[in-house]
């Protein structure tokens, strides 16, 4: 027997029992446990193996620092969490945990044959070792890697749970609550501040709870505060972010401790604006490192001493102590006074404070000064250890169970780095404690290094007469990084602490370095043969510990991921068949097949119809821009590239929108319906965007033009009706408005009535055929839309899709920002010359048509490209070569935008950016694909109807 | 999360509701034609980044919509003032 529960100490309750199962073997617990305590009350020390190594590993600490312990909970249905550590895992009834990074079992491990082979593993292997030859990465490095690095399983089920959100206001927030934290609390408690007390732990406390002397003052303080109205105590919450003006992140564990999830939230994220942020986080003990510091059983003194006190469980029967701080005697002579044999204290150190000798004397317990462990026997478990002088005489061995390490202390400063404070080197603490706030925090307790835990000294390495390269002495448990591995990266050039964390991994994962980062610094300094304020810290970030991406996503999931956006249409088409696509956060109808079409079938028999009869098509997601003012056309004359101050009221235009490095950014027909109100129109994807950039120019560059721009995006519903019988299908509905060519010629706009409701009637069109785009208060629209479609039966109307449009607007050249045009297409070579204002001083972007690249030849420029094999239908996307016959890699002078079956020309036609394109008008290209190359020739980008004459029908 | 003070509201509010609009006072000339290919280079392309106090654009565009100008620290991430636009750089 060794590690056991003792009668009569802790505070569990051990009226009652709970059964959990560990790697499906049942186990007795008590409420208050954790899964760490439950399982060495049960005699278990193997939890776990290394990532690298696949080493034994057991416990190394007791709170939220531990390395090692880490296990997977199943509770069913989806809900699996993986990496969580055993000692922040409450019991419960039906608990189910699964050790991990181990096949086939704990105990019998096959990936330990790395452990075997370590010396062909040293820090930076993954980078040197996986490179030659190339080929083999893909299939082998990096599947056999992947199936033996990481720590635990992902997830394969969708969770099942619901997370909630949270936000707080408070004068003070103190993260926290140990003896320091709930003093700060009661002060400003008294001060009649509101106050949030936060813990990790499921009981406040923190140190006080491994401290018997206490317990009576931490009952009352805790039932003041309770009891206080403007005091909000949270548990099991950690603080795992601080950012900017004392904006703290938090995630409270609800239902993990439950052995009934329920049907509440099972987290819940604190988003906590604190006046005062006063940090209380306490310091965690710090490892040796010496060989076998990892065998099952070595631990941290003072988790040894938190077992004792706290769980009443203790971790062994004979016990040594490794100490080169005053703290781990005393928790030597507490182990002691409850009954357990500690074999010796071992301390590096020539000599101590008298009282600790006296006590030690008085206990009985041996002392062995200016001596060291040098090694660990046991693999599953600690049989004994091995001690030398420190000049390396007097070896021997001492049969023991338990080991525990007394390396001083790290005060917790990681949130004060989050918040950017600065840290000073403090000799006496060996370790950096915080010094400027950048923000109002502060930090108490030892969490400040104001604690008097004694004396101690500071120390890469434990001396060893064994030499250096022959042993495994670790200094980051969770990532198996050694003390020689430090030692390598400084032999190969690494310097800065920041390239030694990432050649060894050292302080990475999930405990990010909480027991690792101070020793890593004192062994690269003695390497280094600098001080270690001179190699840095390496930074802390978020989260402290970590958290589920459940809690930090919240509601934003699944249908809330992000909105969808509906029309009024929307719901026709959905009752009518449509296969939706999404465009810029809109659902938008992509074509309606019908009888069991396929879309190339539906798309087809779309676009004949409107160019032999009428269809009618939802644009409503078109963006809207609402222009008003005395100066609106002079401000739309300095936006676009195209004039705009002659046009009359009741004409459209074509704007073209540049940015002012002089590349196509938007475009849409715009109408002016007054002398001082223009309706805009953008692209769907577009419409905030220009909104914005309208806003910029009009606010800060010209800000003495009269002008208001406002959205009206979703104000409208456009109802597009497009071909040949359009104007015959709405002249029976339209009042108001005289439909006949001569006084309503295409470019026009006219407001007037549409089945009674008030209409902007615009005679424009995006196919090519004679077309109306009717737009109409969105409330209206799906009625409209129904009278529209009522109408149309008679003409034998059809509804078509996005898909349809497209191939529409391809056939006769019109051009898609954002598709055809890439952020780098000005408009020459778009072809749009004739929309840029030749007259014009200046508008947006004109001074840049003149950089010297926008005007030296050679530019990829938009032109159309016919396939020889007429029904090839190039990719979009495709590369072009000139040449397929040279070797590779091929020169690529461009790429397919856009590309379509036209029902209308029985071919395929499509649009490309070719390199000098406009001058290769009749010059054959080719697209190499896999297995075959396509030759396709230049054209010119208009393939139908190239006079026009349909649309000014 | 950074709180912004905005000059128009006159309220300090979370960086949520704000947009960032790239560095400030950099004024359009008002005759591009007159300028060098390297004067338009200039003025379109090259930045200060400078380490430490940076004069900023914002926008408040969950709120007024307001354009303003700001002053920064890059380093500590402080915002030192907020100003209307158009007001002298600060």
């Amino acid at each position: 027997m060794s590690a056991h529960r003792i009668a009569g100490l802790g505070r569990i309750d051990r009226s009652r029992t709970v059964t959990f199962t560990f790697d499906g073997k049942a186990m007795q617990g008590c409420p208050g446990d954790t899964l760490a305590s439950a399982l060495l009350a049960n005699s278990v020390v193997l939890m776990g193996r290394s990532f690298k190594y696949h080493r034994p590993r057991g416990l190394l600490g007791a709170g939220a620092e531990e390395p090692n312990a880490l296990v997977s909970v199943d509770r069913g249905g989806g809900r699996f969490t993986p990496n969580l550590r055993a000692t922040a895992v409450e019991i419960y009834e039906g608990l189910n945990v699964r050790s991990q990074n181990r096949w086939p079992s704990l105990k019998t491990d096959f990936g330990a044959i790395n452990d075997r082979f370590g010396r062909f593993f040293p820090a930076g292997f993954y980078n040197k070792t996986f490179m030659w030859p190339r080929s083999f990465w893909d299939k082998l490095y990096e599947p056999t890697i992947r199936r033996m690095a990481g720590l635990g399983d992902a997830p394969i089920e969708a969770d099942p749970d619901v997370y909630a959100a949270t936000y707080a206001h408070c004068d003070v927030l103190i993260v926290g609550a140990g003896p320091a934290g709930i003093d700060a609390a009661l002060e400003a408690c008294a001060a009649r501040k509101q106050v949030i007390l936060i813990d990790e732990q499921d009981e406040l406390g923190g140190g006080a709870l491994a401290d018997p002397a206490l317990w009576p003052w931490l009952e009352s303080s805790l039932n003041d505060l309770a009891a206080a109205p403007n005091v909000t105590l949270l548990s099991r919450t950690t603080a795992f972010g601080f950012y900017h003006d004392n904006f703290i992140g938090a995630g409270q564990r609800l239902t993990d401790h439950l052995a009934e999830p329920g049907h509440g939230p099972r987290e819940r994220l604190w988003r906590i604006r604190a006046g005062e942020v006063i940090l209380a986080q306490g310091a965690i003990e710090r490892p040796l490192v010496f060989a076998g510091n990892d065998v099952p059983g070595v631990m941290l003194a003072s988790a040894a001493r938190t077992y004792l006190v706290r769980f009443g469980v203790a971790v062994g029967d004979r016990v040594v102590l490794m100490a080169v701080h005053d703290s781990g005697w005393r928790d030597a002579f507490v182990l002691a006074r409850a009954g357990m044999k500690i074999a010796a204290i071992v301390d590096l150190r020539a000599q101590v404070a008298p009282d600790l000798m006296a006590e030690a004397a008085e206990l009985g317990v041996p002392v062995e000064m200016n001596s060291a462990v040098i090694g660990v026997s046991g693999r599953h478990a600690v049989t004994g250890a091995e001690i030398a002088d420190s000049a390396g005489g007097n070896r021997h061995k001492i049969v023991c169970d338990a080991v525990l390490m007394a390396g001083g202390w790290t005060p917790s400063v990681h949130l004060w780095s989050h918040s950017k404070g600065s840290l000073a080197w403090s000799e006496e603490w060996g370790a950096y404690l915080a010094d400027k706030p950048n923000e109002n925090v502060r930090c108490v307790g030892a969490c400040a290094g104001k604690w008097n835990y004694g004396t101690g000294v500071s120390i890469g390495a434990l001396p060893t007469p064994d030499d250096p390269a022959t042993i495994k002495a670790f200094v980051d448990f969770q990532n198996d990084v050694t003390a020689k591995d430090i030692a390598l990266a400084v032999r190969e050039g690494m310097k800065s602490v920041e390239h030694i964390k990432r050649y060894t991994t050292n302080g990475m994962a999930t405990d990010q370095g909480k027991t690792s980062n101070l020793n890593a610094l004192q062994l690269a300094s003695g390497a280094l043969d600098r001080p270690v304020q001179a190699i840095g810290l390496t930074t802390f970030r978020p989260p402290y510990t970590p958290q589920t991406f459940g809690m930090l996503a919240g509601d934003a999931k699944g249908a809330l991921f992000q909105p969808t956006r509906k029309t009024a249409i929307d719901p026709w088409a959905e009752e009518h068949g449509a296969v939706f696509e999404l465009v810029a956060q809109w659902r938008r109808a992509r074509y309606f097949p019908q009888g069991g079409e396929d879309m190339h079938a539906a798309v087809a028999r779309e676009c004949l119809t409107v160019r032999s009869g009428v269809g009618i098509f939802d644009a409503s997601t078109l963006g809207k821009i609402e222009v008003v003012g005395p100066d609106a056309a002079e401000f739309l004359n300095r936006m676009y590239t195209n004039p705009w101050k002659a046009l009359e009221p009741g004409r459209c235009r074509y704007g073209l929108l540049l940015r002012e490095d002089g590349f196509i950014t938007d475009d849409g027909v715009s109408a002016r319906l007054a002398p001082d109100r223009f309706h805009l129109t953008t692209t769907t994807g577009g419409a905030a965007r220009v909104l914005n950039m309208m806003e910029d120019y009009l606010q800060t560059e010209w800000p003495d033009l009269d002008v208001w721009l406002t959205s009206t995006t979703e104000q409208y519903a456009v109802i597009a009706l497009q071909g040949p019988k359009a104007r015959e299908v709405i002249a029976p509905l339209v009042s108001g408005i005289d439909l006949s060519s001569e006084s309503f010629p295409h470019m026009a706009v006219r407001e007037g009535t549409i089945c009674g409701v008030p209409t902007r009637l615009f005679r424009v069109s995006f196919t090519g055929e004679l077309g109306f785009e009717i737009n109409v208060p969105a409330a209206f629209g799906r009625y409209v839309w129904e009278q529209v479609w009522a109408a149309g039966q008679a003409h034998g109307i059809t509804p078509y899709g996005t898909e349809t449009m497209h191939v529409l607007r391809a056939e006769k050249g019109y051009i898609i920002v954002g598709q055809d045009t890439d952020g780098t297409v000005t408009p020459y070579d778009a072809a749009l010359d004739w929309a840029v204002g030749k007259k014009k001083a200046d508008f947006v972007g004109k001074r840049s048509l003149a950089r010297p690249d926008i005007v030296a030849p050679g530019r990829k420029q938009l032109v159309g490209l016919l396939t020889d094999d007429p029904a090839e239908v190039l990719e979009e996307g495709a590369q072009i070569v000139a040449d397929p016959r040279q070797p590779i890699p091929m020169k690529m002078i461009g790429h397919v935008t856009s590309s379509y079956w036209s029902a209308t020309l029985g071919r395929s036609v499509a649009l490309a950016l070719v390199q000098g394109g406009h001058e290769r008008m009749g010059e054959t290209l080719h697209v190499p694909m896999p297995g075959k190359t396509i030759a396709a020739k230049v054209s010119g980008m208009v393939f139908h109807d190239p006079d026009g004459s349909r649309l000014n029908g | 999360m950074i709180l912004i003070h905005c000059p128009y509201c006159d309220q300090t509010l979370p960086e949520l509701e704000f947009a960032y609009a790239g560095e400030g006072h950099i004024a359009r000339p008002t005759d591009p034609s007159a300028l060098s290919d390297e004067d338009w280079e200039r003025y379109l392309f090259i930045r200060d980044n400078p380490r430490g106090r940076h004069h900023e654009r914002w926008r408040h565009i969950h709120g007024c919509g307001r354009f303003f100008n700001a002053v920064r620290d890059t380093v500590t991430d402080k915002f030192e003032m907020t100003y209307k636009a158009g007001e002298p750089r600060q």
